[in-house]
């Protein structure tokens, strides 16, 4: 009979647990016309590990702090309405999930970050399938690490006329540590995703278009990965400073145009690598200044104004296997980079042989073109560009290199563009 | 007058020149689209030749055909015909018949290959320019009874537009580079055709470039709808002036 006692105990005992765990994770759910009727009345009475469920409806919340660790779940988006008062909701312990709302309306004014969820110094939250519009800061996490935003779609100012001083960052990372940020959209803001001393975050997935100022910015963020990620139609493009061992993978920079839009633009980026992204229609591609030991390949820039524009005081950046079609200018640069070096990429302005067919040009190229030179110096002469004086000095100054940077050379042309296999 | 351009055409067609150039022109279209699987960079070359070559053939085949063409001319003159018609007349069965080879030239590969408004705006800068140094032709062939000094005027024209202009207008701007230059520089523009043909294309080709730095002034200008008619307009006055003074010449020029 012992074993048959031994097996009765145990269901008990998982009984027990199981109503324990029942008694731990209530679900609260919320909506005007039953017992709670707010927000705020079901975080009195909720649990840590609660589920508060809000029912599709239109919520005024204002500087809604969160104190439990609960789940806010949202039911056919319910409208969190902050009614231009400040924050809309403040979470201020570890372990939070917030889900399926519709937040919108923060204060606005540079007085202080206004955020539609702000989390402060806290662990494990998760914001996913949100929807913000017209909130000034949408995702803040200042001093907030191991948290998740996951596929929200932000909206800025609903406002026309709105600049881009008057709209914050879409999703602002201060201080923060190991966020994933994936699948989110974001437009209408300032910047789309801007890190500051932010570490180790993977940005995935995400779409960033039509804001004000940068699609991405980010500064003093080391050891960050961007994957997959599209910046288009932004004011500036996306501007990435003062941070290293930066990972840049398969995101596209396009069209982003004007005389201070870059596709992509890095001051002080090192030892960073940027493979297989596509830099398209940009006015100028890639902008380097005083970046060092950084890798590029297998990138593709395709009908972008200048392609790359390094300035000299860049070091050690190799680039190889990317492929440079359609591009006014290849590379140009403000004087003569040193230790830099260009093997084995494809230049569609390339006009040289390969005798042996191995695929790699017999003669080396020099991407940095005379006229390049030029317009850095006199920005007026582009008039002149696809002139036939021009197209004779270009082709003067191929055949015998004097004034072009010798530096600048690839000794390796591809015949054919790069595919990755 | 009508009946005089007619019979023009009909001269040009006999002597197989116009053909052989409209064939140049084909070949070159073809071969450039053929060789490259990217359009947009086969326009890019394909607009290089347009700039050389269309002024070129233009302001020498017609310079030479008024030339041959002079005893014909001095015998429709016995007639009662206005002298200004038969010059026009000539214009018109000249400039025609050089649009015809180019539109058949380079005008149907691209709308075939290369469809789409940078292809249009080639092609029609294309026939403007025919046009143009079709009458900057008329105009030194009226000028000087010699053969040889008139076709080496025209060639000197051509050069002139072509190489001599932008050199020019490139020292202009390493002299003055310290000022703003962007509206003397859009001024002179207006002084050359073949530069006024070629920023018309640009506008289209480099649009990513011609957003940058300076690019914005001439996009604003040139981009424009506003611009565009304007620059049709300019255009068309370059090859209306040369036309009308070797009219007025030809008036009063004793054969």
């Amino acid at each position: 009979m012992k074993p048959a006692m031994l097996y009765k105990l145990v269901i008990l005992i998982g009984i027990l647990i199981t109503g324990v765990a029942d008694a731990a994770a209530h679900t609260i759910i919320v909506h005007p016309s039953l017992k709670v009727k707010n927000i705020s009345q079901a975080l009195q009475q909720a649990h840590n590990g609660d589920t508060i469920l809000v029912k599709q409806g239109r919520y005024a919340v204002a500087n809604l702090g969160i104190d439990k660790s609960v789940t806010l779940l949202g039911e056919g988006y319910p409208v969190l309405d902050g009614q231009m008062k400040g924050d809309v909701l403040i979470v201020n312990v570890n372990h939070v999930i917030i889900k399926g709302f519709h937040i919108c309306n923060t204060n606005k004014g540079s007085l202080r970050n206004y955020a539609g969820i702000r989390c402060e110094s806290v662990k494990n939250i998760i914001i996913e399938n949100n929807r913000f519009n017209n909130t000034l800061f949408p995702v803040y996490l200042p001093k907030t690490s191991h948290s998740v935003v996951r596929n929200n779609v932000i909206n800025g100012s609903s406002h026309e006329n709105t600049t881009a001083m008057e709209s914050g960052s879409g999703i602002y990372l201060w201080y923060a540590s190991d966020i994933l940020v994936d699948g989110n959209s974001v437009s209408g803001q300032r910047d789309g995703i801007y890190f500051e001393f932010s570490n180790g975050c993977t940005v995935s997935n995400n779409r960033c278009k039509n804001n004000y100022r940068y699609g991405l910015h980010f500064m003093f963020s080391d050891s960050n990965t961007y994957i997959k990620n599209i910046f288009s139609d932004n004011g500036a493009g996306v501007a990435v400073m003062y941070s290293g061992h930066i990972i840049m993978l398969q995101n596209r920079f396009e069209y982003n145009w004007g005389p201070a839009a870059y596709g992509l633009l890095l001051k002080e980026i090192n030892d960073s690598r940027i493979s297989d992204n596509i830099f398209g229609h940009n006015t100028t591609g890639i902008y380097m200044e005083s970046c060092s030991r950084n890798q590029f390949s297998g990138n593709n820039f395709n009908m972008n104004g200048w392609a790359l524009n390094i300035l000299s005081d860049c070091t050690g950046n190799r680039f190889d296997h990317n492929n440079f079609t359609g591009n006014t200018f290849d590379v140009s640069t403000n004087g003569s980079p040193e230790q830099n070096s260009f093997d084995a990429n494809y230049w569609d302005k390339y006009a040289g042989y390969d005798l042996n067919k191995d695929g790699i040009g017999d003669i080396p190229y020099y991407p940095v073109s005379l006229y390049s030179k030029i317009v850095e110096n006199i920005p007026y002469a582009i008039t002149l560009f696809r002139s036939f004086v021009v197209s004779l000095l270009d082709k003067a100054e191929r055949a015998i290199p004097s004034l072009i940077p010798v530096s600048v050379i690839d000794h390796h042309p591809l015949m054919q563009q790069y595919r990755k296999s | 007058m009508l009946k005089i351009a007619k019979y023009t055409v009909y001269d040009i067609a006999r002597n197989k020149i116009i053909l052989s150039y409209a064939i140049f022109l084909l070949v070159i279209s073809l071969s450039l689209f053929m060789l490259d699987n990217d359009p947009s960079r086969s326009l890019s070359s394909l607009m290089s030749v347009m700039l050389i070559v269309i002024p070129l053939v233009g302001i020498i085949f017609s310079t030479i055909f008024i030339y041959n063409n002079s005893e014909f001319i001095e015998l429709l003159v016995a007639q009662p015909v206005k002298r200004s018609y038969i010059l026009l007349a000539d214009y018109l069965g000249v400039a025609g018949s050089l649009s015809l080879a180019y539109l058949i030239g380079m005008a149907l590969p691209v709308t075939i290959y290369a469809p789409g408004t940078t292809g249009l705006y080639l092609i029609v800068t294309g026939i403007a320019l025919t046009f143009i140094f079709t009458s900057i032709a008329f105009f030194c062939a009226v000028i000087s009874r010699d053969k040889a000094r008139g076709i080496g005027m025209a060639l000197l024209l051509w050069f002139f537009f072509s190489v001599v202009y932008d050199g020019l207008l490139m020292g202009f701007l390493f002299l003055f580079n310290d000022y703003p230059l962007e509206k003397p520089v859009l001024f002179f523009t207006m002084f050359n055709p073949i530069d006024l043909a070629r920023i018309t294309v640009m506008m289209k080709m480099d649009i990513a470039a011609l957003m940058g730095y300076t690019g914005a002034v001439y996009r604003d200008f040139f981009g424009t709808s506003i611009g565009m008619v304007f620059t049709l307009i300019l255009l068309a006055i370059w090859a209306v002036i040369p036309l009308i003074i070797a009219v007025q010449i030809f008036r009063k020029k004793d054969l």
